[in-house]
């Protein structure tokens, strides 16, 4: 009897969450999943169009451009973000003084909102007075044009997509100091060093972690919006900034064509949902999850 | 017994949680209980948004029976046409006059026709240009606030002295090319110093460059964009990066400051003439610039010389959302505003001219602009044109900007890039023919 008012007592304070979820999260799933059939420009009632949507997806040059620049960033910031992310987890991982401290100091950049980092970076990138060109010049370099060359500016949202990797190191970190100690001295009696205890101890030992940051990093950098949107606002120069969520945004509230930016946002999803298995089947031959 | 007064008192809290939040709502939007509230959204910030206050509260002590509740919104067209479709929209909405096809097609609008003919705010009240921007598929969907034309600014002391005045200054393309070429200095290192003239500077209307050599953008039912008229402009763009050279021109252009600031590159004279609006002048007195400068028409091509006289022409407007509460009453404000006096008093508070067809001679003799009648003669002109009548403008501007970066950048032939152009927007505009205007 207890056990049955308990349950209904824990129901009850659910309810809010449950609430949110089947309002907030599962109805806009389904609505957009309906408006990707249908031609939906808010304002009037939407018109089913059946698969026509997805149709012009596929014959469309812009959407193909903004695929071929998500990737591109993808493949360039999730390897980058996760060699700093576990570089840095290593280094403080070892015994020196002060390292709370220093962990402090390389988590906090991560802490900045997106559109502080976005005008921030507009002025450390500028080609012409820029503080990262200015520093190349003094060391006798000819530094690109990084926010004016279609070349250079995925580049440069790249390179900023690392000032984020606090929060991966910090996950690196609690992994790194949960590999059992005997290991290493094993490997020390078997004559490792450094670099082959990094690669047969600490690498197998953290890689659930590090699989579980390369998904967050692949549906994250697949869903990049906020930097570009402040530095490039119409993906220039020529759509070479130009990605998968601006062109959603800009189909939905800047041409009003809500069905197609609904289909751009499930050709979205289902391409995230390929690219994880992907990672997930890959991963099955590297990642170790017995530590007995 | 506990569980239950538990779970009673927390369905209290929700409720009166509840009841608070929704009638917060409503309290917080009736202003004045004393009067219709009328709620105003408008994009102005700063000085702007300050002077169309003005006009806001001159209009609530005016009468006693409407409160305009002026609220400075970001982003004000998209929240607009979202809370269109919320069935909660403002009472009058300051949005752009290049949004009044799209936002008309999406019914999102009303139409003022019948209105503005009771009070008399007619085609012969306003310059033509404007007026006819105003007007869509037999709607009249706003009014304006304060409108723009555009014109090429010289920086006199930049120029040679030959050329330093409105009379002498080049009047074609071809006269301002050869200047430019002439007066552009660089560094030691190639770099360049300053740049006679950049298209590329401030970038604003790529959509208009084909009018300024003859071109339409519509013909009939049709978006034309690679007219040989537009192919002779962008062919004319990629002739600047040629000569400055696209990296070096790239490179100086993103040392340039924000155009509302003093590191405006007019303004510190790293560019010695540029295409810009009637707002410029109150810019660079709000930045302290003492530099000298005159406007002239932008020149036109050597052998169009019906040409003479063009710009394009843009407006802030005063739309009524469909779906808003108080439509009469926020016209009554609407109205207020296209009193002469009124008008007049915001757009010279504004720097810009005035959309009327009459206008004082106390305007001009008090302008903050000190060549405010080239701008309202150009607004005049039967050369000025606005942005195209059409519902997908937005892809228009964006496809000729992308155009525009792929010349400018010598990534594409000027003929390729607006074929390519072309075909994308012929695509979207039988979409949208199919799913909006049918």
């Amino acid at each position: 009897m207890n056990s049955k008012r308990d349950a209904r007592i824990g129901v009850l304070f659910a309810l809010p969450w449950i609430f949110g979820f089947l309002i907030f999260l599962l109805y806009p799933i389904l609505a957009s999943l309906f408006y990707s059939f249908t031609n939906y420009s808010v304002l009037r009632q939407p018109k089913w169009v059946g698969i026509s949507n997805y149709q012009e997806l596929a014959s469309d040059q812009v959407f193909h451009q903004t695929l071929a620049n998500t990737l591109y960033y993808v493949v360039g910031a999730v390897p980058l973000g996760s060699v700093i992310a576990i570089g840095l987890a290593m280094l403080l991982n070892t015994k020196v003084k002060g390292m709370a401290l220093y962990r402090t100091l390389f988590y906090l950049p991560s802490l900045v909102p997106m559109v502080a980092l976005g005008t921030l970076f507009l002025w450390v990138f500028n080609g012409d007075y820029g503080l990262l060109n200015n520093a190349l010049r003094g060391l006798g370099f000819s530094p690109p044009n990084w926010l004016g060359e279609p070349s250079w500016s995925k580049w440069t949202l790249i390179l900023i997509s690392t000032w984020g990797s606090g929060q991966a190191m910090v996950i690196y970190l609690a992994a790194l100091q949960d590999v059992p100690v005997s290991l290493y001295e094993a490997a020390e009696l078997d004559g490792a060093k450094l670099w082959q205890k990094t690669k047969n101890v600490t690498l197998p030992m953290i890689s659930p972690v590090i699989l579980f940051n390369v998904l967050m990093g692949i549906i994250g950098s697949l869903q990049v919006f906020a930097v570009p949107y402040v530095m490039f606002p119409d993906g220039s120069p020529a759509r070479s900034t130009y990605f998968f969520s601006s062109y959603l945004y800009d189909n939905a509230f800047r041409f009003q064509r809500m069905g197609y930016a609904s289909a751009i946002g499930w050709v979205m999803f289902v391409i995230t949902l390929v690219l994880t298995l992907i990672a997930l089947k890959v991963s099955e031959r590297h990642v170790h999850y017995d530590r007995s | 017994m506990t569980t239950r007064v538990w779970l009673g008192t927390l369905f209290v809290i929700g409720a009166v949680s509840s009841a608070l939040i929704v009638g917060e709502t409503t309290v917080s939007r009736q202003a004045r209980l004393d009067r219709t509230t009328v709620i105003y959204w408008e994009k102005w910030t700063g000085d702007e948004g300050e002077q169309m206050r003005k006009v806001v509260t001159a209009f609530n002590n005016s009468q006693d029976k409407i409160f305009v509740q002026y609220l400075s919104i970001s982003g004000v067209d998209q929240k607009t046409m979202l809370a269109v479709a919320g069935g909660n929209p403002p009472d009058i909405a300051g949005i752009w006059v290049d949004q009044v096809c799209q936002f008309s097609d999406a019914n999102a609008l009303t139409d003022l026709n019948a209105l503005a003919k009771q009070n008399g705010l007619d085609e012969k009240y306003y310059i033509k240009g404007y007026w006819d921007a105003l007007n869509y598929r037999g709607g009249l969907w706003a009014l304006p606030s304060t409108p723009a034309s555009i014109a090429l600014h010289v920086r006199s002391d930049l120029v040679p002295k030959e050329y330093a005045t409105r009379e002498t200054f080049p009047k074609t393309l071809e006269g301002l090319d050869e200047l430019s070429k002439k007066i552009t200095t660089r560094n030691t290192d190639g770099s360049i110093k300053m740049a006679g003239f950049m298209p590329s500077n401030p970038g604003w209307w790529n959509w208009a460059w084909p009018n300024y050599f003859g071109g339409q953008l519509i013909d009939g039912d049709k978006i034309t964009v690679n007219t040989p008229e537009a192919i002779r402009a962008f062919e004319w763009i990629a002739s600047y990066a040629k000569t400055l050279g696209s990296k070096e021109m790239q490179s100086f252009q993103s040392g340039f400051g924000n155009f509302s600031s003093p590191q405006d590159p007019f303004m510190t004279g790293k560019v010695a003439t540029e295409m810009n609006g009637v707002w410029k002048a109150s810019y660079m007195k709000v930045n302290k610039s003492n530099a000298p400068w005159f406007a002239v028409p932008f020149p036109y091509p050597a052998d169009r010389p019906d040409l003479e006289g063009h710009s394009n022409l843009s407006q802030d407007i005063l739309a009524i959302p469909r779906g808003a509460k108080h439509v009469k009453e926020a016209f009554e404000f609407i109205k207020f505003v296209q009193r002469q006096d009124v008008m007049e008093g915001l757009c010279k508070s504004h720097g810009k001219n005035s959309p009327l067809a009459k206008v004082s001679e106390e305007f001009f003799a008090t302008h903050p602009n000190h060549d405010i009648r080239l701008f309202d003669q150009l607004a005049r002109s039967p050369k000025a044109f606005s942005s195209p009548s059409i519902g997908i403008y937005n892809q228009i501007s964006a496809e000729l900007t992308v155009a525009f970066q792929q010349v400018n950048s010598n990534q594409k032939s000027p003929k390729q890039a607006l074929d390519d152009a072309q075909e994308r927007l012929d695509k979207l505009w039988t979409t949208y023919k199919a799913q909006v205007l049918n």
